[in-house]
């Protein structure tokens, strides 16, 4: 109870700070059916570990202050007790059925969670992890981003649940974020699943779960759910190639003639590279180098002349380019909406 | 009572006067080429008191940094650096042989023998781990790791596939991780060996098995447990350093290698790896509890087969800490109902030593101090435990703040504070001199107090989403305040554990004498000299109970006339 009591407290200042921003990342604020789940049953396993704390810790404390040595004993040792058979077995009994109740109702939320069949309206995509950035793939849609996750709301009316495939191209990841569903790793040679339908718009953020070398603390998440309609018009916005504006035809020149290419795809050019994140509309995106930095061209000037400097051990190395090499890229990446 | 002097008949002092004269290097050479089971016993436990302060610094350290949004007080590489070694040395070079020194100080002593079954390899057995924990930190000169050059690992003390594949850690790091950890294995595997040798066949005469105090019981247990849980962590840096260096792809995933089989070789290891620490905590609290509530301990019989059962049981828990890789929903609710299965042989301990506490007459010296702090903490480590054993729930807190709250809850909570009470209990028999009260009445106090304040706030941490391994946080998330009061916590502990160390200094020059008997026990240990000499007993002591001094302190109501 007591434990119950102060992680509802928390989840009830949680709330309060959900409410002036969306950068809330706790558990006990749930927006999309797993996670809800798992709030109710968390709720109930807390209530009955609370309660075995409450009682036992309340022996323990008890224990201690009834029979503690009086400065008026008289000195001769207390009765020797050595053991009971029926006590032993009461207290083996009982945690062993508190045991099955748990059990029966965590089972029961494992399958309802990890075998819940896929509806036909479901948005299929994937999520492959890189050491310190996100790539996701709506095969079906035949997008191909980074770093900035969009997906549609569920709602009961219109149910569009998310089902995500996830793998790594090289070290172990994992997908968090606790408002929408429950962390799964992303392995290399492996495909995980996870599904989330949040039922509310707007953003939500969380991290990768699983070290992964120097920058995984730098390897945030973001989720844009978006309305039907905002959906709609991002998957348009998506499937276009790469802005082409003659004023930024220097930049680009730049961009193809330097490194730059062989790491980084914009479609519709001839950037092809699949090392790093896929650039076709980083413009759109709100923040530099998964979530490292505020996509600001001040912050991409920094980021293209020396990444080290916003995210020390990033697996961009610093082109050594001129100011004006920079800022000419960092014109035409602007242009990339 | 500390004044009483009580010896079992016929183990009289025979000790030659003390050679006054030794030199400084004559005494050095003596520790050096010891095969004493108890100058091995006080080598292992002042090496691993000397990681414990290595390891604390690196935990300030790493705390430091994370005082506030966007610190710069360590680098990324060196942070990961830290954790990595921090959590490496507690569990391998402080929590491993100091349990492993106790019990090479005291099992001979409590079965009344006059050394381990073999010196010899127990001599060898604590260089092998010397030898480990110097090639460990030799790797802060020697190797380089992601990043940097000449430094230690940093791949995290599960050092997770692919992760030290030589793709993403080149240098030598994780060679350092690898190769220290299987030179300090044999090292603990050797003493595993001698201590299963010692308790099966050394015992004194009248001591059967079940007239064994519950520590030689437990640490029994415990050696067994090491045996099969050493193995497959030694296979697996072997295996490591075959992929590494001689074109294996065990773990290799760029060449179809499995990620997931080094978690399952790892964690194999891991989870019992838990139990083996903190089954000597419990060990531990066996002697000391009943003590303090001057009662027999409840339930002998039920404590043993308990103990048992925790180590059976805690083979087929592992993938519990593998819930969100990907495995079925069948094998996420096995070891769910598994590792639950855990609590219930945990619960009976809990109950035995509260039903001990029970009517008795409890004295609050420091040693009872520190295991009532420890029955505490333990039992809301359990309960923490069996959320996390929820897979569903673990699917959120896994890797979160609440997992690093919940093992330091087992692993300082339970294991440090029994760790400090046994010292306080047995730094007597060893040196002949008490540890000051007071000082160590504000060690615990303190210690107790910086604790909540640290591990209990990094739950809530969790709760909200705050993963572990991270040098640093966003500022927007809200984890501002917590982790600095996290910090202070620490810092209040760091002040606690310098208290512990002038205590340990200043007490054994200017302590109170001891005596023999201090605490007025009932185990063999107590029966010889403070120090106790060379051979330990004189003649060798003959037992008719469990507690063959209480036999002799109260001869008209001796045990043997109620044990079966
Ligand atoms: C060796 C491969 C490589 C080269 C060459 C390279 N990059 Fe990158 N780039 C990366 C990687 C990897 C990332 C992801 C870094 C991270 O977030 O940790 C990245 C990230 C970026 C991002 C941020 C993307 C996002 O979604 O936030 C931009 C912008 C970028 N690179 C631009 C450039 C430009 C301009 C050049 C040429 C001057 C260049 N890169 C050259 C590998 C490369
Ligand atoms: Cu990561
Ligand atoms: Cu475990």
């Amino acid at each position: 109870m007591l434990s119950a009591a102060v992680a509802l407290a928390a989840a009830g200042a949680q709330r309060a700070v959900a409410l002036t921003s969306n950068t809330n990342t706790s558990i006990f604020s749930p927006e999309s059916t797993p996670s809800r789940s798992i709030y109710e049953l968390s709720l109930f396993v807390l209530a009955v570990t609370g309660g075995i704390f409450v009682v036992v810790g309340g022996l323990i404390v008890y224990a201690a202050v009834r029979f503690r040595e009086r400065p008026d004993d008289d000195g001769s040792e207390p009765p020797q007790i050595f053991g009971s058979n029926q006590i032993e077995l009461s207290w083996t009994i009982i945690p062993v059925l508190i045991v099955v109740v748990l059990f029966l109702a965590t089972a029961r939320m494992i399958f309802a969670i990890q075998d819940a069949p896929k509806p036909a309206a479901a948005l299929e995509m994937s999520a492959i992890g890189h050491q310190f950035w996100w790539e996701f793939r709506y095969p079906a849609l035949h997008i191909t981003t980074a770093n900035e996750l969009h997906i549609p709301v569920s709602t009961d009316a219109d149910p569009r649940p998310t089902f995500m495939k996830l793998t790594s191209a090289d070290v172990i990841h994992s997908f968090w974020v606790p408002r929408l569903a429950g962390k799964v790793d992303l392995v290399p040679n492996r495909i995980n699943e996870l599904w989330m339908d949040p039922h509310t718009p707007g953003l939500y953020v969380g991290q990768c779960a699983q070290f992964c070398g120097v920058e995984h603390a730098k390897m945030l998440l973001r989720v844009y759910v978006d309305t039907p309609e905002q959906f709609a018009a991002w998957v348009k916005q998506e499937q276009q190639p790469g802005a082409q504006s003659p004023a930024s035809a220097a930049g680009r020149r730049e961009f193809e003639s330097q490194a730059c290419m062989n790491c980084h795809a914009i479609a519709g050019t001839a950037a092809h590279g699949q090392f790093g994140p896929d650039l076709t509309h980083f413009a759109s995106r709100k923040t530099l180098a998964s979530g490292a930095a505020d996509n600001t061209t001040e912050n991409l000037e920094r980021w293209i002349e020396d990444p080290d400097s916003i995210k020390p051990g990033s697996l961009m190395p610093s082109m050594h380019l001129t100011p004006d090499q920079v800022r000419e890229i960092t014109a035409y990446l602007n242009t990339l909406q | 009572m500390a004044d009483q002097v009580l010896t079992i008949p016929d183990s009289l002092s025979v000790s030659p006067p003390q050679i006054a004269d030794e030199t400084f290097l004559e005494r050095l050479h003596g520790w050096v080429v010891t095969v004493d089971h108890k100058k091995l016993g006080i080598l292992y436990v002042l090496y691993s008191v000397f990681f414990l302060f290595v390891a604390g610094a690196e935990a300030l350290c790493i705390r430091i940094q994370l005082l506030r949004a966007h610190n710069h007080f360590l680098s990324a590489a060196v942070f990961n650096r830290f954790f990595t070694m921090h959590g490496t040395t507690m569990v391998f070079l402080v929590g491993m042989p100091i349990l492993f020194g106790f019990a090479n100080y005291l099992i001979p002593l409590m079965i009344g023998a006059r050394d381990m079954a073999f010196p010899r390899l127990n001599a060898f057995s604590f260089w092998l781990t010397a030898f480990g924990g110097l090639l460990l930190y030799f790797s802060f000169i020697g190797g380089f790791g992601l990043y940097g050059v000449g430094s230690a690992p940093d791949v995290g003390w599960f050092a997770y596939a692919p992760l030290t594949a030589r793709a993403f850690s080149p240098g030598h790091s994780t060679d350092y991780w690898a190769l220290a950890l299987i030179v300090s294995g044999f090292g603990t595997l050797g003493t595993a060996i001698n201590i299963i040798a010692t308790v099966l066949s050394m015992r004194c005469r009248g001591m059967t098995l079940w007239r064994m105090p519950l520590f030689a019981w437990l640490m029994f247990v415990v050696s067994g447990l090491t045996l099969i849980t050493i193995t497959p962590l030694t296979a697996a840096q072997i295996m490591l350093l075959i992929d590494r260096y001689l074109g294996g792809h065990f773990f290799d995933t760029q060449a179809g290698g499995s990620a997931v089989v080094w978690m399952h070789f790892f964690w194999i290891f891991g989870h019992p790896e838990v139990y083996v620490l903190v089954m000597p905590a419990f060990a531990i609290a066996n002697e000391i509890i009943p003590v303090f509530s001057r009662k027999a301990i409840f339930g002998y019989p039920a404590m043993v087969a308990a103990s048992a059962a925790i180590a059976f049981v805690s083979l087929g828990v592992w993938a519990h800490h593998m819930f969100t890789v990907g495995m079925t929903s069948v094998s996420n609710a096995f070891f769910t109902l598994s590792t639950m299965l855990v609590g219930v042989p945990t619960g009976i301990k809990i109950f035995n030593w509260v039903a001990t506490m029970w009517g008795g007459r409890i004295r609050f010296a420091t040693p009872m101090l520190f295991c009532i702090g420890f029955l505490f903490q333990f039992l809301l480590a359990g309960l923490t435990g069996i959320m996390l054993s929820v897979s569903p729930l673990d699917w959120q807190l896994h890797n979160s703040y609440f997992v690093i709250a919940h093992f330091h809850y087992v692993l300082v909570g339970a294991i440090v504070f029994n760790i400090f009470a046994a010292i306080y209990y047995w730094y007597p028999k060893a040196t002949g001199r008490m540890l000051s009260e007071r000082l160590g009445k504000w060690h615990f106090w303190l210690f107790l107090i910086g604790f909540h304040i640290t591990f209990d706030t990094m739950h809530f941490l969790g709760f909200m989403g705050m993963p572990r391994s991270i040098y640093t946080f966003e500022p927007d998330r809200g984890w501002d305040r917590l982790n600095m009061i996290v910090s202070i916590g620490g810092f209040i502990q760091g002040v606690a554990v310098l208290i512990f160390a002038v205590n340990l200094v200043w007490s054994y020059y200017r302590g109170q004498p001891a005596g023999d008997d201090p605490w007025d026990a009932w185990t063999l240990e107590w029966a010889t000299a403070s120090p106790p000499p060379e051979y330990n007993f004189a003649t060798e002591p003959v037992v008719r109970s469990r507690r063959p001094l209480w036999d002799l302190k109260h001869p008209e109501d001796p045990d043997w006339r109620y044990e079966q």
